[in-house]
């Protein structure tokens, strides 16, 4: 029987599903719902110091890339920290948690950059009895300029630094979140790690302008005809945070580092993804922000019914599988040689693939054979890119298939079934080999 | 008058392909990719209308995400919690005056989301994978008596099971299914399916099934209430409407409830009667089924005539156009006056146009013949209330008179499926109301209820 219970850094919930601090976290309303929706935990919305709120925009705080059927793959948000006071959150927040308490509640918090600041919010956190805190050095907008969120997350040693004031003054775990807007999420995952910081948790959203409206000339949406650069996020950006995820999981210094896993996160496939990649748990908000709550249902059974299948007991089972399949370009096997296979009775006779591989690649698709309308791969031309696959309408038409022995037509070499990569390579200048 | 045929009424009108073709699957299922792309038409609908439409309740939205999500076993266990009989509901539901009819892609002038072929996507994944099972509870020590093997009586047994009380099925048939095994059409339900559905349905365990017995003088109800903690009547409707004519005993006069149950138990489609003329009296599922299903089996001239409009017809728009494109003429405004016989054998049937009149139906005079050398009546199907006689049950019409939990005017007698008032004659709701009475049924055996 599967068990999905979580323990993440010591903090207990009945599944590894936690809400993005967001604005689906902004209330105890909206938190004890999606308790109530089955939700393991909550990272609560970020609070800022005490006295008078932030304010949001009267426009539009959200921007859209719609792809087939309407379908919502990427947001945009420039929505800030919470504007409700400390007071009510922290009041909302020490009620919640008593009303729940086998689920994961986490107040995110972003305050200046001075030790005093965190001196004076984090006690007072404490005092509510949440299980964590979680650092905002992510949001890129708004408050970046402010010199928080971004502005102290692009910094890596800044990022260390808050980590330790925050170790040194709050005696349950720190999870810093980092923006991805950077060079290399190593830096700063590194840098949380040396300050004392119990996890990190990624990628916050990515800068971004989501169309320009070409009418009023200005970003869009826009408000009184101006925009900004927003925080983007959804399903269009889950490649690049698995890619920063896999990073900070392969990097020798902060392997042993715990990961809470955010980005474009809308099934139990990719949640899966996230923590074959190393991710304790994931984080969910844009899945939340289109479709509800309800959601959750789907991925606590479509999780569990995978777990049981492949034999997995719990997410540890299979967390971080995948971690020693990513590797470096050079360390890929150069002797591996595969062709482009079409079926022909799955070809609908687009033609897409003959003409991206005329067009833009290698020139080894046909367009006729005999007379006849037909795309036959050439293997003496064929580079085994994958391009013809990934651009067929048809699932499972065109497969790469390796070759095993005999001659690669294309280079006239014998196929050598030893493993070999650029690093012993007779064409790398710095090869020894 | 339509020509005179020469051949009347033969077998085996159609070579051995045609039968296979003519009765094969009405729609094939999708494939999984297929599947897939529908699936991701969904909006996943909050409070969905969809939902709300489902005589049983099924969380579509859920479903269809999980099949978008590649588990399609999953969907099948949301599907199967609310509906047992989920697989057979995907075959045969009028989807389109349910789930369907209200997808909110229709409201935007598109296709709705094809509901119904994404559940059977998913039910036909978990029928072949075995992954989704049920379990019963811990035994009660309580037995319940369901007299009739139909989709309610299956889905009131399922649940009860469930619950752990033990469940005996009086079953008249010498098989189990009802209507999914004696009616509806061959080419909706094909591969057996109605007994590899109830296979599933008694998987579960603690649920007998005893054949041959209906409740009469060999099995009187007060017995059963005596000797069972409580009872369930999913008796269906046994009798027919006959059409009450001049010429109605004529040979080649035939019930096509009764046709369709030989159809549907037949070895071999060849050995049964077809007219070469063929008149359908009626305007429900049943009157397409059988107008459908004999020119499927070779007849020539199919007409199905029915005394008032198309707006007033039982069968669905979808229906009445699967009629249409399998060459059924459908007569509106005419009834029956009486059938013309030829030595005994039917040959001709005379009708008259009807109007309404200050909302009544009236004859207008005006008559026409129609050559025929079949006429299958199905004009609706009725209690068969002489079983239940003395028994004190309460009847309405001729229907059972039941409350919102399906229980009947006896103490510990609930009832459901096309039996009782209200019944709708479809598969869902029967599933339903076997699904409600269970849950009151279990209420009352537990002390939690009543």
């Amino acid at each position: 029987m599967v068990d999905l219970r979580s323990n993440f850094i010591g903090i207990a919930s009945p599944n590894p599903f936690w809400l993005a601090s967001a604005p689906p976290t902004d209330k105890a309303y909206n938190v004890e719902r999606a308790f109530e929706a089955g939700w393991g935990g909550v990272v609560w919305k970020t609070l800022g110091e005490a006295g008078p709120p932030v304010v949001n925009v009267n426009g539009p705080r959200y921007g859209a890339w719609h792809g087939d059927n309407r379908r919502l793959m990427g947001l945009n948000n420039i929505e800030l920290i919470t504007d409700r006071s400390l007071d009510i959150n922290l009041e909302e927040i020490t009620q919640v948690k008593q009303n729940w308490p086998d689920r994961a509640l986490i107040v995110s918090i972003m305050v200046p950059c001075e030790e005093e600041a965190w001196q004076k919010i984090l006690p007072l956190v404490a005092q509510t009895g949440a299980d964590g805190i979680e650092l905002n050095f992510g949001c890129p907008h708004g408050m970046s300029e402010r010199g928080m969120g971004a502005a102290v997350g692009q910094v890596p040693e800044y990022v260390g630094m808050v980590a330790k004031w925050c170790k040194e003054n709050y005696d349950k775990p720190v999870i810093v979140k980092l923006t991805p807007n950077i060079t290399d999420i190593r830096q700063p995952a590194r840098s949380a790690q040396q300050g004392g910081a119990d996890a990190v948790s990624l990628i916050n959203t990515i800068n971004s302008i989501i169309a320009v409206d070409l009418d009023a000339m200005a970003p869009s949406p826009h408000t009184d005809g101006k925009g900004s650069h927003g925080g983007y996020c959804g399903p269009a950006v889950k490649p690049i945070a698995l890619n920063m995820v896999a990073e900070i999981a392969r990097d020798e210094q902060t392997a042993q580092l715990p990961i809470s896993a955010i980005g474009g996160i809308q099934t139990w496939r990719d949640a899966a993804e996230f923590i074959a990649l190393g991710a304790g748990n994931v984080q969910v908000c844009t899945a939340a922000m289109t479709y509800g709550f309800k959601i959750v249902e789907e991925m606590i059974d479509g999780l569990s019914r995978w777990m049981d299948e492949k034999g997995y007991d719990s997410i540890e089972d299979f967390r971080g599988m995948a971690v020693p399949n990513v590797v470096n370009w050079e360390r890929l096997n150069l002797n591996f040689i595969t062709k482009a296979v079409i079926d022909q009775d799955k070809c609908i006779k687009c033609g897409r693939c003959h003409i991206v591989c005329e067009d833009t690649s290698h020139q080894a698709i046909s367009l006729e054979v005999n007379g006849e309308r037909k795309f036959e791969v050439n293997d003496d031309e064929c580079v085994g890119c994958n391009l013809c696959v990934n651009v067929c309408p048809v699932e499972d038409c065109i497969t790469l298939e390796q070759m095993t022995k005999g001659t690669d037509p294309r280079t006239g070499k014998t196929i050598d079934p030893k493993y070999a990569n650029w690093t012993t390579h007779p064409n790398n200048p710095g090869s020894c080999g | 008058m339509a020509e005179i045929s020469t051949t009347g009424v033969a077998a085996g009108r159609l070579s051995a392909r045609e039968y296979v073709d003519n009765f094969s699957d009405l729609h094939p299922p999708l494939a999984k990719n297929k599947a897939r792309t529908e699936a991701d038409r969904c909006y996943f609908c909050h409070d969905a209308p969809c939902m709300d439409a489902c005589p049983t309740s099924i969380d579509i939205p859920l479903f269809i995400r999980q099949i978008a999500a590649d588990t399609p076993d999953g969907a099948a266990e949301t599907i199967f919690t609310s509906n047992i009989l989920g697989g057979m509901c995907a075959r045969v539901c009028p989807t389109e005056t349910l789930c369907e009819e209200v997808c909110v892609h229709v409201a935007q002038g598109n296709l709705p989301v094809k509901i119904g072929e994404l559940q059977r996507y998913a039910t036909d994944h978990a029928m072949t994978s075995g992954a989704v099972t049920f379990a019963r509870a811990a035994d009660t020590d309580k037995h319940v008596a369901i007299v009739g093997a139909g989709p309610a009586g299956l889905a009131c047994a399922h649940r009860l099971s469930q619950a752990g009380h033990k469940v005996t099925i009086f079953e008249a048939n010498e098989k189990p299914g009802g209507l999914n095994e004696y009616g509806l059409a061959a080419y909706k339900t094909t591969n057996d399916f109605a007994q590899s559905e109830v296979a599933f349905v008694l998987s579960i365990g603690g649920i007998d099934i005893e054949y041959g017995k209906a409740l009469g003088a060999d099995l009187p109800l007060d017995d059963l209430a005596k000797n069972h903690d409580a009872v369930f009547l999913s008796l269906g409707l046994a009798a027919t409407n006959g059409l009450g004519i001049a010429g109605d005993d004529l040979d080649g006069v035939k019930d096509a409830v009764e046709y369709i149950a030989e159809l549907r138990q037949a070895d071999d489609l060849a050995t049964l009667p077809v007219g070469q003329n063929v008149v359908v009296i009626g305007g429900g599922m049943t009157a397409i089924d059988i107008a459908v299903q004999i020119k499927r089996l070779g007849a020539r001239n199919v007409t199905m005539v029915y005394r008032r409009g198309p707006e007033q017809m039982g069968a669905s728009d979808f229906e009445q156009e699967l009629a249409l494109i399998n060459g059924v003429t459908i007569s509106h405004w005419a009834m029956p006056t009486a059938i013309i016989g030829d030595n005994g054998q039917v040959a001709a049937i005379d009708f008259e146009r009807t109007q309404l009149e200050g909302g009544k139906l009236k004859g207008t005079g005006e008559a026409f013949t129609l050559a025929a050398n079949q006429v299958f009546s199905a004009i609706g199907q009725v209690l068969d209330a002489s079983s239940l006689a003395d028994s004190g049950l309460a009847l309405e019409g001729r229907r059972i008179t039941v409350n919102e939990d399906r229980k009947t005017s006896l103490g510990n007698v609930w009832a459901g499926g096309d039996c009782v008032v209200g019944g709708q004659n479809l598969t869902v709701s029967s599933v339903d109301d076997g699904n409600v009475a269970a849950a009151a049924i279990n209420a009352f055996l537990t002390g939690k209820g009543e």
